[in-house]
């Protein structure tokens, strides 16, 4: 396959970034997409410019660390897939692909297309745990946790929190993976004693990232490589309501 | 006033708030043109109907004092909001994309600013009466208990207003906006307000759906009246 890329260079946070134009006249079908990035660096190298810098690091769709937004969509045009999990027979020869870092304020452009996630770990951090006190490990089966919400426990907790959420909302909202995080937690007797407390605190701490706010336009579920579904959205205002008129925990 | 205080420090309350408000100016709207109906049970049905809104005096006031917080809270929340949102992305993609959002969704701030600015005509030209004074000033005598009372006739109003065809056009366009508004806006309150899940979500979109239709052909079943000669002046 021949490509042409239209690909996001930025030396680095402070400096503008354009839009770089580059031919890759022979790209197998069946790389994939980081793959061809690959092919595209190797290129670079031997023309002796500088290559494209990305972030990766599982490459099998678990890790979370790939991103890219191609053609205007994290991740790319296939459904529940990560970037990495993405093959080049997804396109046609002679397409121009657009590539570009994840954009928003809360995730600033490290260089090229890296960008610091680091607005994530803090707000799991601020909420994101269940407190225990230490002492013998428990026996795994002894806390009874019924079918439906152990199935919804583990499809929250299916979030690789790679941030194509935030990167598709049009406001730059992290409202599914903030919901994603307190929803896991909510399903599960565990996460009972500090679940208003939670709620409150992730939400406290993502406001203050500096992400956007939520309008339920659902792209973010539609991007979402795990496919979260926007209800942990409504269960999650749900509980910081109960929280915020109930007060206390 | 605690949880007020801490609604409005959260993104997420403040958005509760919108959706509050929404809900309670959807309430206004459907109240609204179902009073307004009445246009088609003739001049005395509209006319009574208007004049005993006026007599409900200091309540009146109550009431529109009630409504002008409700719009002026949504509206500010709302904006307030849009600017968190614009802020939250500071360089734009060079090529965005769409998946699966609604136009109705992506529209809310421009239809929400275009139902503004049409409130704010249509007060100037029916509540006020600045727009046409000639017909906002017209009265009919009416005969009471107490003899005849002239009293405001809204009537001769609504049909001399909506016969000028860029008056109807406005008014029509204007509730095509509203539908739009509200037809992601009902559906985005029960979300907002943690009240949706997956068993009742497409019962709700189906409610918001047809309700935005039932209040854009509703209202505008009167200008269409008026032109086509169906609601037209007493022996005429
Ligand atoms: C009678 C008039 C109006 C009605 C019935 C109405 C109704 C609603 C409803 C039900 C919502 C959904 C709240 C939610 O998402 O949970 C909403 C949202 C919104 N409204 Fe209105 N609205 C009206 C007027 C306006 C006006 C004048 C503006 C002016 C800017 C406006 C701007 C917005 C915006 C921007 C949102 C989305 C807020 C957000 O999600 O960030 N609305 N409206
Ligand atoms: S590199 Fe790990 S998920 Fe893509």
């Amino acid at each position: 396959m021949k490509l042409t890329l239209r690909i996001w260079r930025q030396k680095g946070p402070d400096v503008a970034g354009d839009l770089e134009t580059h031919e890759l006249p022979d790209v197998s079908p069946d790389m994939s997409f980081l793959e061809m990035l690959d092919v595209l660096n190797e290129q670079l190298q031997n023309e002796g410019k500088e290559p494209v810098a990305f972030d990766h690091d599982c490459r099998e769709g678990i890790c979370g660390m790939c991103s890219l937004v191609i053609d205007g969509v994290p991740h790319g045009p296939m459904k529940a897939t990560t970037t990495c999990q993405l093959h080049m027979r997804t396109f046609h020869d002679g397409d121009t692909i657009t590539i570009e870092p994840f954009r928003a304020k809360a995730f600033p452009v490290i260089k090229d297309l890296c960008i610091d996630r680091g607005a994530f770990d803090r707000i799991s951090a601020s909420g994101g745990f269940v407190s225990v006190n230490t002492g013998g490990a428990p026996d795994a089966n002894a806390v009874p946790i019924g079918k439906e919400d152990a199935d919804a426990a583990m499809d929250a907790a299916a979030c690789i929190g790679c941030g194509a959420c935030v990167a598709a909302c049009p406001n730059a909202s992290a409202m599914l993976y903030v919901s994603a995080k307190v929803g896991h937690l909510a399903h599960l007797p565990q996460g009972q004693p500090e679940r208003g407390r939670r709620a409150r605190s992730m939400v406290e701490t993502m406001d203050a990232e500096g992400f956007g706010n939520c309008r339920n336009y659902y792209e973010c579920e539609a991007v979402c490589p795990k496919e979260i579904s926007h209800h942990f959205i409504g269960g999650m205002n749900r509980d910081f309501l109960k929280a915020n008129l109930c007060g206390g925990e | 006033m605690n949880w007020l205080a801490r609604l409005l420090g959260s993104s997420v309350g403040r958005k509760m708030l919108v959706a509050l408000t929404g809900l309670a100016l959807v309430g206004f709207v459907i109240a609204h043109m179902l009073g307004n109906l009445q246009v088609f049970l003739g001049p005395d049905a509209l006319n009574s109907y208007a004049a005993k809104l006026k007599s409900l005096g200091a309540l009146l006031w109550v009431m529109r004092g009630g409504l002008l917080a409700v719009f002026v809270v949504h509206v500010g929340l709302a904006l307030k909001l849009a600017a968190e949102n614009k802020a939250a992305r500071p360089a734009a993609y060079a090529r965005p994309g769409r998946v699966q959002s609604t136009l109705g969704a992506r529209s809310m701030v421009l239809t929400g600013l275009m139902v503004l600015l049409f409130v704010l005509y249509h007060l100037a030209h029916f509540t006020f009466g600045w727009t046409h004074p000639e017909h906002a000033t017209a009265t009919e005598a009416v005969q009471t208990l107490t003899g005849p009372v002239n009293r405001h006739d809204v009537y001769y109003m609504v049909v001399m207003g909506f016969r000028q065809p860029l008056v109807s056009g406005l008014y029509i366009a204007a509730m095509a906006l509203l539908a739009l508004h509200m037809s992601h806006g009902v559906q985005s309150v029960f979300q907002s307000l943690g009240l949706n899940n997956r068993k009742y979500e497409d019962p709700i979109r189906k409610l918001a759906i047809g309700l935005a239709w039932v209040i854009f052909l509703g209202n505008s079943s009167m200008p269409v009246a008026v032109m086509a000669g169906l609601v037209d002046l007493p022996g005429a």
